[in-house]
């Protein structure tokens, strides 16, 4: 409520700033409350594990040094392979690119025609498309693990490739559906008059009216792709494993020494590609999010 | 024949989605629940067998811990995150001066996986480094935090975790909510000398009613996939005290080698899944179509 002035009216002066003083502290706690993993993860990738042993939690490292993330990066261990995050980071890179584009592009396709090219049985599709998007993956684990096996699929990136598309087609439907349906018909329907077809209008009319909903389905497959497990552990092997995945036998690599530090170092180099989409399109971030989970 | 197909592009288009989700999903969740029925292990069997695997699902120790765990994991996890969610929303919509700052702060959570999510709160809750070190290093000797390594306590930490992860978005689409409402009634109300808290449990609360469904819909959504989450923090552990259905299906599955079982406990999944998300899903259809 922009325009809502608390009521002049009630209490004292003082009363009213207290309440505001409080008010802020609240604000500020729960930011502390938000702020405290990052800020331990930071601080602890930048020690050594001597003062990680030695010293506090939240203390500030003593003397800074970026081992951590070196060897986080190109020298700690998966399990028996010690090559760090950078082999799983391209992987992942290499999945999550195709995986968004071509999703994106039959969404806005599926969605094109859902909104401007009714046909009979065309809202029931729908419903059962949306019905596909809230269904818990592991229904479909064991049939996918078999099927990918059948087509030599099995622990290869571009299987991974096909099932996040796959199953990525229902929110990027559903996100191009609901922005075109805002674009009058009337605009079709005079296109069409003048001679122009199916993929001229897409071309000429939609598409260039599509940036700002096509950046929030990239940033929302992104992060999907981006932060998947369940899929990256069923369907990846050795050498096409995700991030998330690495990430996990890092930090679970049993081992050896725990390096705290190490493992502080790669989940933040695991968590930087979305947190920088955060920050940077944050705003298209937050819209792909409320859109995906409220639009039925 | 271009007539013929000037007129069916549109369904060609949706063709090969159309295939696919009749496939991927539907063909795929039809597998499942065959194979559910069978005496499948190692390798999937095809040879109706009854309810046996349901049997043995519900006789299985471990699955009962992993179904108590959802619904004790997933009722602290919604009724927490849409509580602070909603009370940070209504602190923010108070015009404060670094409004932006904050929302930032509390949403980036959900911008990580829950595998990064995972793995620094097992550090911060690790007994002998994290939290409880700390405490005791202050010179409190007799602090005790050890949830994460305690049977009983570790589901806890995994509700401690999710809710960082969730409330700030819940806190996001709450505060959408609020800034709908209509100003005129506010205003109304208070010209009356309503005060501000009854402004907001008597008329703003209540209109957002929509606006909680959405919320809960997408919170109850979130506990039931929950895997990465257990599997970074936990791992399942201590011995299975934090299974959750998700994960038991993915032992099953991956590890036991018993696809058997793995179907039966995806086919649970599904069912509370839809029994939440398919009226939902039915009224906001049909709303639309009104």
């Amino acid at each position: 409520m922009t325009d809502m002035p608390l009521p002049r009216s009630q209490g004292s002066l003082l009363g009213r700033r207290l309440l505001r003083w409080g008010l802020y502290a609240m604000l500020c706690v729960f930011a502390l409350y938000y702020l405290l993993p990052l800020f331990v993860m930071l601080t602890t990738s930048l020690k050594s594990l001597e003062e990680i042993r030695t010293g506090s939690l939240v203390a500030l490292p003593r003397e800074i040094t970026f081992d951590a993330w070196s060897k986080a990066w190109s020298g700690a261990c998966t399990g028996i392979q010690c090559e760090g995050l950078k082999p799983f980071f391209w992987n992942s890179i290499l999945i999550s690119v195709p995986g968004v584009l071509i999703s994106t592009i039959i969404g806005a396709m599926n969605g094109y025609v859902f909104a401007q090219w009714r046909f009979r049985g065309a809202n029931l599709f729908f419903a059962f498309l949306l019905f596909g998007c809230f269904i818990p993956f592991q229904v479909v684990l064991l049939p996918m693990a078999r099927m990918l096996g059948i087509f030599g699929m099995a622990g290869t990136i571009p299987g991974l490739i096909f099932v996040h598309t796959i199953y990525g087609l229902g929110f990027t439907t559903l996100f191009f559906r609901n922005y075109y349906v805002t674009i009058p018909h009337e605009l079709v329907r005079a296109a069409k008059i003048d001679g122009a077809g199916f993929f001229r209008i897409f071309w000429s009319i939609f598409l260039p009216l599509s940036l700002p909903i096509c950046v929030v389905t990239i940033i929302w497959q992104f992060t999907q792709i981006w932060n998947d497990f369940l899929f990256g552990v069923s369907f990846s092997s050795a050498g096409s494993q995700p991030i998330t995945v690495a990430l996990n036998n890092i930090v679970n690599s049993t081992t050896g020494v725990k390096e705290y530090n190490v493992d502080m170092a790669a989940a933040i180099i695991a968590g930087l590609p979305t947190l920088l989409v955060y920050i940077v399109a944050g705003k298209y971030f937050i819209r792909g999010l409320t859109a995906g989970s409220v639009k039925g | 024949m271009t007539d013929w197909l000037s007129r069916h592009v549109p369904k060609i288009v949706l063709a090969p989605t159309f295939f696919a989700v009749l496939l991927f999903v539907y063909g795929f969740i039809a597998w499942t629940a065959w194979v559910s029925f069978t005496r499948s292990k190692l390798m999937p069997r095809y040879d109706i067998d009854g309810l046996i695997q349901y049997d043995r699902l519900f006789s299985n120790p471990r699955w009962d811990t992993a179904l108590n765990n959802l619904f004790v994991f997933g009722a602290l996890f919604i009724v927490i995150s849409m509580v602070l969610g909603l009370l940070l929303a209504i602190f923010l919509d108070q015009k404060i001066r670094i409004e932006g700052a904050l929302r930032t702060i509390y949403l980036y959570p959900m911008a990580l996986s829950m595998i990064v999510t995972g793995t620094a709160w097992k550090w911060i809750l690790n007994p002998g480094l994290g939290i409880q070190a700390m405490v005791q290093g202050w010179g409190f000797p007799n602090f005790k935090f050890d949830w994460l390594i305690n049977p009983k306590m570790a589901l806890y930490t995994i509700v401690l975790a999710a809710i960082w992860q969730a409330s700030g978005f819940v806190m996001a689409l709450f505060l959408a909510g609020l800034r709908s409402v209509d100003g005129e009634i506010i205003k109304a109300a208070q010209v009356d000398g309503i005060p501000t808290w009854r402004v907001y449990t008597a008329i703003i609360i209540p209109s957002m009613a929509p606006i909680f469904l959405s919320a809960f819909i997408v919170l109850a959504h979130l506990a039931i996939k929950s895997f990465d989450l257990v599997i970074a923090l936990t791992g399942g552990g201590p011995g299975y005290a934090t299974d959750l259905p998700a994960t038991y299906m993915y032992a099953m599955a991956f590890s036991r080698g018993d696809l058997g079982q793995a179907a039966s406990s995806a086919m649970i999944m599904m069912g509370v899944v839809f029994a939440i998300v398919v009226p939902y899903l039915y009224s906001e259809l049909r709303a639309k179509h009104d």
